[in-house]
């Protein structure tokens, strides 16, 4: 009998779970496909009272424009492109030379037992909760005095501030999980203390050097508020551009939508692709086990 | 002879693990002090000074005169007042919508895997796009709110919501939580899995329904990454404010979503007021701090 109930009340439950589960995809996706459609969307469809939810004819025509510059968008184009190049760039360098002297550092608090260790420790884990607006004045009256505003190192080396911190903390994470076993065993078989570093345990941490990447490449990728006080023309990343575009192009929310898609789109595709790295990198320290 | 010893000692140091590490850590400790401490500190006595940079010749130390303006000025409480409401409103309500949407990912159902990678979305999301975004979403003359709040009859014209004070708070704030919802229900389904599925089946065998289990297994046992997230997403909050806020509303209509952040943005670089900013910028610093000081608390004592 207990069992008939159960299986009786079974079916509700999984229909519940069934709507919530569609409510839930449709909160996740539905303002972000509206922004997609928009791109894609004549203007006259999408600016009629209501809008066609669903285009009738959708267009790529505004992708074409970004790119290659239409009638009335060479200038939005360029700056477009212009944009994308700056924020590869800095995002790329600033990743790549943080995951290099981050994973060395990160390597010594986990392995290497030393003077001065944990207030040195503590000291990086405070500096990742410094706002940017802590240490903006001064780097901009700096920059501006060593003519390094509106370029891609005066930028990058902002970026470093918070890329930095994030990087030793996920690494760590991955050092912690290297037996300490397997090094000493390339030591006794005659390697340094660097070159076991580099020959063994380099290899084995490569998931966590991707994680770490991924995660800091987003996060740089998509920061704007010291993007937008230390550029201004020629170093510009694009989340500053499409900050300027609902204002400077008057009301093109067909070019709008379009730009901010095409800014989503690398974060959101490594995102989707390395979710796993993501949450190892979001939950960090924080979850265990 | 001599700098034979002394390349020889150089050498030996290098070669033990406190030589090597801070061999190792040097690169780091450069960039942290450089960009990071040196700018706090410069901060800090910036502050002390009168910066106006229409006159950038003119440095006089003027004491604790910044701070004083500050708390002077009801401009600055209002702000702040602003700040907590959004960091309460977009913290709790995103942190309760992340447990539920977190337990349902739980459960078992067709697609699951799929769904639980697609939560992160928002999450890759700038917060300039995110705004962006919103703003057009609520935009007073084609935006999506409007058409389907008219099509389902809630509405009969269309209506300029970000005219609107109380309104315009409001949808900062929601856009906020769509946002960072993502990490809620990331970090809470991690921790849900570390939950021992043997205590759920011991309490069912004992005859606790599904809301007691929730409140006096799963609840506690969240208990901790709550109360962690509750901080570094109101560190995050606080933060973030300014981009939101930047895209939306830039502040308006009046003052009404002038947030904290962007009153020091204003202040600094729209009125060039370089010392009355740098004395903003620090008190919200320090706002941050006391949240950053109970988070590696509340690490440590789990560390432990």
């Amino acid at each position: 009998m207990k069992i008939l109930n159960f299986l009786k009340l079974l079916q509700p439950y999984k229909i519940l779970i069934y709507i919530l589960v569609i409510m839930i995809f449709i909160f996740t996706i539905a303002p972000f496909g509206w922004l997609i459609i928009s791109s894609i969307s004549p203007k006259i469809e999408l600016l009629s009272t209501p809008p066609h939810w669903i285009p009738h004819s959708p267009t790529l025509k505004s992708y074409k424009a970004i790119f290659f510059g239409g009638p009335t968008t060479i200038r939005a184009a360029r700056y477009f492109k212009n944009a994308l190049i700056n924020s590869v760039i800095i995002a790329g360098s600033v990743t790549v030379l943080c995951l290099v002297i981050g994973s060395m550092a990160s390597y010594s608090f986990v392995r290497l037992k030393f003077r001065g260790r944990k207030p040195l420790l503590l000291m990086i884990l405070t500096t990742q909760m410094i706002p940017a607006v802590a240490i903006v004045i001064p780097l901009y009256i700096v920059m501006m005095n060593l003519h390094l505003l509106d370029t891609h190192l005066g930028l990058f080396i902002a970026y470093s501030s918070f890329i930095l911190p994030l990087i030793i903390w996920i690494m760590m994470g991955y050092f912690q999980t290297i037996p300490i076993d397997i090094e000493d065993a390339a030591r006794i078989d005659g390697c340094s203390r660097i070159g076991a570093l580099v020959r063994v345990v380099l290899p084995l941490i490569a998931p966590g050097l991707a994680a770490a990447g991924v995660f800091a490449f987003i996060i740089a990728w998509n920061e704007f508020f010291l993007a937008l006080i230390l550029t201004s023309i020629s170093a510009k990343t694009l989340p500053v551009l499409i900050s300027e575009f609902s204002t400077k192009y008057g009301a093109d929310y067909v070019m709008m939508s379009t730009g901010g898609v095409l800014a989503s789109l690398p974060p959101v595709v490594l995102a989707l692709i390395f979710q796993k790295f993501i949450i190892k990198g979001l939950t960090g320290g924080a979850v265990k086990g | 002879m001599l700098s034979g010893k002394i390349i020889q000692k150089t050498k030996k140091f290098l070669s033990s693990p406190t030589g090597v590490a801070y061999l190792l850590i040097l690169p780091c400790l450069i960039v942290i002090f450089g960009i990071i401490i040196w700018p706090v500190l410069y901060s800090l006595y910036i502050s002390f000074h009168k910066m106006y940079m229409v006159h950038p010749g003119e440095f006089p130390f003027v004491g604790l005169k910044n701070y004083i303006k500050v708390f002077r000025n009801p401009v600055f409480w209002a702000a702040l007042g602003r700040t907590f409401y959004f960091t309460g409103v977009s913290v709790g309500v995103s942190i309760i919508l992340g447990l539920g949407i977190a337990l349902v990912l739980n459960q078992e159902f067709r697609g699951r895997a799929f769904m639980r990678g697609l939560i992160i979305l928002p999450w890759a999301l700038s917060s300039v796009v995110n705004g962006m975004m919103w703003k057009w979403i609520y935009n007073g003359s084609y935006g999506a709110l409007n058409g389907l709040l008219l099509q389902l009859g809630w509405i009969d014209s269309y209506k300029i919501w970000l005219a609107d004070p109380k309104v315009a708070m409001n949808l900062v704030v929601m856009a906020e939580i769509w946002k960072e919802t993502p990490v809620g229900v990331i970090f809470i389904l991690a921790s849900l899995q570390t939950i021992p599925n043997p205590l759920y089946e011991a309490a069912k065998v004992d005859g606790a329904n599904a809301w007691s289990r929730f409140k006096h297994i799963t609840l506690p046992l969240l208990k901790p990454i709550i109360l962690l997230l509750i901080v570094i997403k109101s560190i995050w909050a606080i933060r973030d404010s300014f981009d939101v806020v930047y895209m939306i509303t830039r502040g308006g209509p009046g003052d009404s979503t002038q947030v904290v952040t962007y009153y020091a943005y204003l202040a600094t670089f729209k009125f060039l007021r370089f010392g009355y900013g740098a004395a903003l910028a620090y008190l919200i610093t320090l706002i941050i701090l006391i949240f950053a000081v109970i988070y590696v608390r509340l690490l440590y004592r789990r560390e432990m």
